[in-house]
């Protein structure tokens, strides 16, 4: 069989640098699922542009050839005219980008953006444009389709747009796919929705699919051919079967090793005692009063309800949920950057045996010492570290802050941090920018030890990570917690990454816990349908596991469609139960 | 390689694991923010020369009297009107070195104009380094040696002289004294006005923020012009020139303020989402040293880019006022009041170079915008 792509020697580079892109050849047959795999700055991202040749001004393309066979007679893409080009675009390959929140435009309505593939390339009719739009609408999973067709894309969830998304790349019917990172920026369980929506409908139009992904999990569920790319070349493709199954490069072999995973458990662990707890929210509620604008009365909203947490000192307390749970105001709350709807509370415990110290009713020199003993990081690493300081100023500023030691005791501690989360003290005198994400997030984590804390609130500390740098950087935070006794409260939407660190579980859904026991106990007996749902949606690296969708639909919906026994509507949730010894789930007797 | 049975392919070039975790990944990025800023800013060649441009002008102010070969007031009876007189070197194929023709003056009786007669036989070679009008070097230093100077026989009008026969060209050296300065003292007024209220709104918000937004609005809401001049009519016609001149650019400020204040607030609101900021907040850092540390240093850079871009308003605005008897008042020299000279338009169809001193204001004009525009495109270093 001829293949569909053919990418061969193709060479990119900027300006005199050596190339970025370097000699990739693969091919792609028609009707099947190739995946680029690689981290950050391995050029995959470059490689598919150039198939529709939408790279960046500055890339030179040096050398190589991408033919593309389809229906009509075999082109070169790299050798067609700009209008060519044009035609091919959108109509025989299209394009899904990674970030839905933006790849559509505000100003038109989501019908009318993806209309305009059919009349730039089908010269059709209004009337039967529409039909043909609202048909894919409803076959990518838009509930009203004529809804869909009339809303603006920032009325959608992001999952939603990236449907709409999936819709206008394939109302053309296209005979190529490329899709780049298109569920990296949605949760585990909408992920997973969207991976089989691409999957269906490839086996139904018997398009072919391009699918570039950091995550060697999406691969085993969705690609029969594998590419893995690092610093710009191919060190290994093949059939994802045997590539996963055996992966030969060393660099493949070590994407695996990272690849979280959700481990087999086969007993549950036992309860995790609370009678040393560093921190204990109590009945924490929080509401936020939104501007209706106009004349309307405000609406509230309430973003955690009833949560009930206790850190025990020394243990990893994690919370899980999708984004909008409420799983960061809690964090807010917990750090005291909130106050919580009267009736809440928190309370530090700053030693064993200490009198418990409400955080949000706290005098000035109570407020500094919390500060000192309670530090949190961030999710970004690129906004986490002011760009007009050096390292040493950045580290040194919370010791400044709070008055601790001479300059040249705060340098020596500054120069120790460093040294706990693996950097060279030589970094001191530079400035964050020339340092990579994963560089960034030991910068940060070191920071917040300066001033010797004994509760680290990391808020998605790794999401923003390549695999392997994730890997890194929660060895390194496992190490530190060991070293200096720290206790942490960990916000993450990630189970696989929690079931690593973590020594409880709180899964948070619409603002409520919904589930919580120590991980072992989550995965071998979990409860909820929507804990079911997230292990479920949850892509390993292995082929014969694929993602069973239907548990997925079931328990990510709204709390409405759960089980009778679960189900919740607005305020009137049940209560959460205790099923077995530390193993919380809300659901009615 | 190794191409194996079913296509299955791995690359046989060696390859460790070779992760340093110290090692800098953008070693190109490894300097300060403002030398990346430089670099960026080299590149924006219009920029590079208009920032020349405007520091060789502020640097000739002070030593503007030794460069000008007439004193600002200084009176030739005998040339009113004067047109340019062009510098040569050659005459009649001979190298004389610079020099003027000198010209005599003639009324002419029916028009009621004054022409003049060049003598084109006689060269008058330029003296340098000679004893002229008194002036003050720095506003200090009392000398009276100009860099050049007309022989005694001829004038060296190179942009022409005005109704009273005064030089135009050193008019408009004195003139920029005050013309380029009377933008600097504004915009440090509106600076500080600007950053001090922008900043409270944008840290602060709510009611503070809420009220210092309409005052701002309200503000903006006024007719400028109206103003200047409401504003300027009450300065006491007694007061001395300097005097004015002062009141002159603090009105011009105060006036000014609004736009970078708002400019300041949404820079705030938005650096105010960085993490780095939450970061500090949480450390326990007061609001001042937020603002100080973390804040200013991140948008400095910003607001003297956007100051850059409002300078040329400013000396627009002196010019304006000037221009209409109101800002700067003879005997004071700034542009302005050098076109208020030229507000006929017969006398400035007869006698055009009156109205040069409008090239020096485009000019400086467009350098500040251009410099500005340059500024602001290379300050985000880290981008592309």
């Amino acid at each position: 069989m001829t293949p569909l792509l053919e990418i061969d020697t193709l060479t990119i580079g900027f300006g005199a640098a050596p190339p970025v892109v370097d000699g990739v050849s693969f091919s792609v047959m028609p009707g099947k699922t190739l995946a680029l795999v690689g981290e950050s700055g391995s050029g995959k991202t470059l490689t598919c542009r150039s198939v529709l040749r939408i790279l960046p001004e500055a890339a030179q393309l040096r050398s190589g050839s991408v033919h593309f066979a389809g229906t009509a007679a075999p082109v070169n893409l790299l050798g067609l005219s700009e209008r060519e080009m044009r035609r091919i675009r959108g109509d025989r390959i299209s394009m899904i980008f990674q970030e839905p929140m933006r790849s559509l435009s505000p100003l038109h309505r989501l019908g009318n953006q993806v209309a305009e593939v059919l009349r730039l390339h089908r010269d059709m009719g209004r009337a039967e444009a529409k039909r043909t739009v609202l048909e894919k609408f409803e076959r990518v999973g838009f509930a009203d389709p004529e809804r869909a067709w009339r809303s603006y894309p920032f009325e959608m969830s992001g999952g939603m747009r990236q449907r709409a998304m999936i819709a206008m790349a394939m109302v053309a019917k296209p005979e190529l796919l490329i899709a780049d990172e298109p569920t990296t920026a949605l949760d585990v369980t909408t992920q997973a929705q969207v991976l089989g929506l691409i999957n269906t409908l490839r086996s139904e139009t018997g398009m072919a699919v391009i699918l570039v992904t950091h995550d060697l999990g999406v691969v085993a569920n969705m690609a029969d051919d594998v590419v893995v790319m690092n610093k710009g070349r191919v060190v290994e493709s093949g059939s994802a079967a045997e590539v996963l199954s055996a992966p030969a490069h060393g660099y493949t072999a070590k994407l695996f090793a990272a690849a979280p995973m959700i481990p087999e458990v086969a007993k549950p662990s036992r309860a995790l005692p609370h009678d040393d707890v560093i921190l204990d929210l109590k009945n924490v509620t929080k509401t936020f009063t939104m501007r209706a604008g106009g004349w309307r009365k405000p609406t509230l909203v309430t973003a955690c309800r009833d949560v009930n947490l206790q850190v025990s000192r020394g243990k990893t307390l994690a919370v899980v949920g999708e984004s909008g749970s409420g799983k960061t105001t809690c964090a807010r709350v917990a750090l005291g950057a909130e106050r919580p709807d009267p009736g809440g509370e928190v309370l530090f415990y700053a030693d064993t045996g200490d009198a418990p110290l409400p955080v949000h009713g706290m005098s000035a020199a109570e407020r500094s010492r919390f500060q000192r003993q309670a530090q949190m990081v961030f999710q970004d690493p690129y906004s986490s570290l002011s760009p007009r300081m050096r390292v040493q100023d950045a580290l040194t500023e919370p010791m400044e802050i709070h008055g601790i030691g001479t300059r040249a005791d705060r340098r020596d501690k500054a120069a120790e941090m460093l040294r706990w989360v693996g950097l060279n003290p030589d970094m001191m005198a530079r400035f964050p920018h020339a340092f990579s994400g994963g560089q960034r997030q030991r910068l940060s984590i070191a920071r917040a030890l300066t001033l010797d804390p004994k509760l680290l609130i990391c808020d998605e500390p790794t999401s923003a990570l390549d695999v392997s740098v994730q890997d890194q950087i929660l060895n390194l935070l496992e190490e530190i917690r060991d070293r200096a006794a720290l206790s942490y409260l960990f916000i993450s939407h990630d189970l696989a990454v929690v079931a690593r660190i973590a020594d409880e579980v709180a899964v948070m859904r619409a603002g409520v816990i919904v589930e919580q026991a120590p991980p072992r106990t989550l995965f071998y007996n979990p409860q909820h349908p929507y804990t079911k749902a997230l292990i479920a949606a949850q892509p390993e690296p292995d082929i014969n596991r694929p993602i069973d969708l239907e548990l997925v639909a079931r328990g990510a919906g709204a709390p409405t469609g759960w089980p009778e026994m679960f189900r919740f509507d607005g305020i009137t949730a049940p209560m959460l139960r205790e099923i077995e010894p530390g193993h919380l789930v809300r659901c009615h007797a | 390689m190794s191409t194996q049975p079913s296509n299955r392919y791995v690359d046989t070039t060696p390859w460790v694991d070779d992760v340093d975790i110290s090692a800098l990944e953008r070693a190109d990025m490894d300097a300060p923010a403002w030398l990346l800023t430089w670099r960026k800013f080299r590149r924006h060649r219009i920029a590079l020369i208009s920032a020349i441009f405007l520091g060789i002008c502020y640097l000739i102010l002070p030593v503007a009297g030794f460069i000008a070969p007439y004193t600002p007031n200084e009176r030739s009876a005998d040339y009113l009107y004067a047109p340019p007189q062009g510098m040569h070197l050659w005459h009649e194929g001979e190298f004389v070195g610079p020099f003027v023709y000198p010209i005599t003056a003639e009324a002419d009786l029916s028009s009621f104009q004054w022409t003049y007669t060049t003598d084109t036989t006689t060269p008058a070679p330029l003296e340098f380094f000679c004893k002229g009008e008194e002036y003050r070097l720095f506003g200090l230093i009392a000398s009276d040696t100009h860099l050049f100077c007309a022989p005694a026989s001829a004038s060296v009008f190179l942009w022409g002289s005005d109704r009273l026969g005064r030089d135009v060209f050193s008019r408009i050296l004195y003139g920029a004294q005050l013309s380029l300065t009377v933008g600097l003292i504004g915009i440090t007024v509106s600076f500080v006005l600007g950053i001090t209220f922008g900043a409270i709104a944008g840290y602060f918000g709510g009611k503070t923020d809420w009220i210092i937004n309409r005052v701002i609005e309200i503000l903006r809401s006024l007719p400028e012009l109206p103003l200047w001049l409401a504003l300027s009519a009450a300065v006491p016609s007694n007061w001395g020139p300097v005097a004015v001149f002062f009141i002159i650019s603090i009105i011009l400020g105060l006036l000014d303020w609004p736009g970078l204040a708002r400019a300041v607030r949404s820079k705030f609101l938005s650096l105010r989402e960085e993490e780095y900021v939450k970061a500090a907040e949480m450390m326990g850092a007061k609001p001042a040293r937020v603002i100080r540390r973390h804040l200013l240093p991140n948008f400095m850079s910003h607001l003297i880019a956007s100051a850059t871009l409002s300078i040329p308003a400013m000396i627009l605005g002196e010019t304006a006022l000037s221009f209409l008897g109101l800002g700067l008042r003879a005997p004071a020299v700034s542009w302005g009041v050098m076109l208020n000279d030229a507000q006929n338009l017969a006398s400035i169809e007869i006698y055009w170079w009156t109205a040069i001193p409008m090239l020096p204001i485009i000019v400086v004009v467009l350098a500040f915008n251009f410099l500005g525009d340059g500024l602001r495109a290379s300050l985000d270093p880290y981008k592309g």
